[in-house]
């Protein structure tokens, strides 16, 4: 078990090293110089020169890299191109909201869509079962934009409450002025990881209760309920964190597309403004995160999956 | 005792003496019936896919026309002229959709396809080919594929900039290393069959065992997650036009026809602009998987497990 995890770990770290050299490499082939685009056209050759030497621009590109590598890790992500300000500055300004819709997100949407999947699981083949796994189906496949478009209209205009766009500041908000706020993005996201972890979680139950001491359970006559909760449940923790961890993953595009829809100011928007102005410090640092995110939440899957699994903790 | 008897006939099927009754059983061929949720999924794909054929050449007007090129309103409600009212640049909604149906159908397919190109080459290659050259290919996939696929996307388009093409080769190949990874898996389990055994022994050639033996097998479920693959290649493809990544003004894509509209909402004009390539796009991808849930369903449920 444990060296199972180690051995996971030391992928997940030669993954995360991957990830940066597709990172670092990928935007090293941007056409245009660096230090041209930061001076603008009318920079004499030497001034040019001198700053790319500054920005150690001169250097071999491995050497780059392994520099941009020790800065990314002691926390320093250098200067935005565009705007000539310290990432690291601009990442603070935004963080809050795109932290704050994630969070509540998976606040809200896991209890929700797990109690939704695993009385989906408890009642096969009913009605409520049907109803519920056609809508996870049709929702599962529908772009995170159309969700929002349906919630704004129902919210807006057959609700007439909230605002479609959210605007103005969040300065001096409370926590259940926030919520209102943000009330359209984190029920849009809410929706877009229920529709997987519903489909996900049925199927995590459905697959323990078909399993020989489950039905050894029902031939002794155990209640219906206790063989959920104290038989089926807590052998299906396992796969149920493993499908929560990989749906929160998923929800790194989700969060990108809700931001940009709701045009609120966060790390997504922030990113996106980078790709728009070619800015590649930016895209650098802010694509590690975003991709650390991911690998970390793709980590706590697996390991999951392994810690739930008898049979890989005692390989034979 | 039955199945040392069929065992005895099977090692010897050639003797003359063995009818076909006899030979081990298979799964029988049955003929594949959609059900009603998988007829609703093929009228659909099938009424989206006339339309991107066709569309430009029954669109009412062109897709950067102004219907009412007097008024200068935008957001304009349906009426006679523009059956879906006009957009934020006073265009027609109706015409823009058809033609941005062959722009988004059309890149998402050329991806997907492209996709399993190269996915099911590499794939099946590297289950045939030795365990330290399969480990490696596999490693560099692992890497592709613990990234979020969006986050490629938006390195490359900051890279080289967006075009269709540029589309068609990222899509394709980010999406070739999920392809890679099933390819394999069921070249894999394949590879172990006796039938490649004996086609082994036999002598035959490594390109005769890929495409005689392997790809008759591994042929099925593999189209089936053809369905899924295109899902998410419409899904990315949209994600990243309705960025302002993906397809470029004024070319119309469902994608970026949502985002150029978004405005309709806060205004409280129509909203058809918005809602109708939103809804193109969610019908046409519920309804692909609407399909492949049937398909799926009919071959055991298998595929939906794994995915």
């Amino acid at each position: 078990m444990t060296s199972l995890i180690l051995k996971r770990l030391g992928i997940g770290l030669i993954t995360v090293l991957a990830v940066s050299l597709i990172i670092f490499f990928g935007t090293k082939i941007l056409p245009g110089d660096a230090a041209q685009i930061r001076l603008g056209q009318s920079a004499t050759p030497e001034n040019v020169a001198a700053f790319r030497a500054r920005l150690g621009l001169d250097k071999p590109y491995i050497v780059q890299y392994l520099i941009w590598l020790k800065n990314f890790l002691s926390g320093d992500l250098g200067t935005s191109l565009a705007s000539d300000v310290p990432i690291t500055d601009l990442i603070r300004d935004r963080y809050q909201n795109t932290v704050f819709v994630s969070v509540l997100t998976a606040a809200i949407g896991v209890p929700i869509s797990l109690g939704l999947g695993i009385m989906a699981a408890m009642y096969p083949g009913t009605l409520y079962d049907r109803f519920l796994t056609l809508i996870s189906v049709s929702l599962v496949a529908a772009p995170e934009f159309f969700t929002a478009t349906l919630l704004v209209l129902f919210f807006v205009f057959v609700l007439d409450v909230g605002n479609a766009i959210v605007v103005g500041s969040t300065e001096g908000k409370g926590v259940f002025e926030l919520i209102a706020h943000f009330a359209l993005p984190i029920t849009t996201l809410c929706f877009v990881i229920a529709s997987q972890l519903i489909r996900m979680s049925r199927a995590a139950v459905l697959n323990v209760m078909s399993s020989p001491y489950i039905e050894m359970a029902i031939l002794k006559g155990v209640s219906r309920k206790r063989i959920i909760f104290r038989h089926a449940l807590l052998n299906a923790i396992g796969p149920i964190v493993n499908v929560v961890a990989l749906n929160l993953a998923y929800l790194v595009t989700g969060v990108i597309v809700v931001e940009v829809y709701f045009g609120y100011n966060g790390l997504a928007t922030l990113i996106v403004q980078g790709v728009q102005t070619r800015d590649y410090v930016l895209i650098q640092g802010l694509g590690m995160i975003f991709c650390l995110t991911y690998v970390i939440l793709m980590l706590i899957a697996d390991i999951a999956a392994y810690a739930s699994n008898a049979r890989l903790r005692h390989p034979k | 005792m039955r199945t040392s008897k069929k065992t005895e006939h099977y090692v010897a099927p050639f003797e003359g003496d063995v009818s076909f009754d006899e030979l081990p059983d298979s799964e029988p061929i049955g003929r594949f019936r959609f059900s009603w949720s998988g007829w609703i999924g093929v009228t659909v794909v099938t009424f989206w896919v006339l339309i991107a054929i066709f569309g430009p050449m029954i669109a009412p007007l062109g897709e950067n026309d102004l219907p009412f090129p007097d008024d200068y309103s935008e957001f304009q409600m349906p009426r006679p002229g523009a059956w879906l009212g006009t957009d934020e640049s006073d265009r027609d909604v109706l015409s823009r959709l058809m033609y941005g149906a062959g722009r988004t159908i059309g890149i998402s397919f050329a991806a997907t396809v492209l996709a399993y190109f190269l996915g099911v080459i590499m794939g099946i290659g590297a289950a045939i080919s030795t365990p330290r050259v399969d480990m490696i290919i596999s490693r560099i996939n692992d890497a592709f594929l613990s990234l979020p696929t969006i986050m490629l996307g938006l390195v490359v388009v900051a890279a080289v900039g967006s075009s269709i093409p540029v589309l068609i080769l990222t899509a394709g190949a980010i999406y070739a290393s999920v392809v890679f990874r099933l390819a394999r898996a069921l070249g894999q389990e394949i590879m172990v069959m006796d039938f490649v055994e004996a086609a082994r022994v036999r002598g035959e050639g490594r390109w005769w065992i890929i495409s005689r033996e392997i790809w008759p097998n591994a042929a099925m479920p593999l189209m089936t997650d053809f369905g899924l693959r295109l899902i998410y290649v419409i899904l990315f493809i949209s994600s990243l036009s309705f960025l302002g990544l993906g397809v470029q003004p004024p070319q119309a894509d469902w994608g970026s026809m949502v985002r150029e509209n978004l405005g309709a909402l806060s205004y409280g004009a129509s909203v058809i602009p918005v809602l109708a390539p939103a809804l193109a796009i969610a019908t046409l991808t519920v309804a692909i998987n609407l399909i492949v849930d049937d398909i799926s369903a009919h071959s055991g449920g298998k595929l939906s497990k794994r995915l």
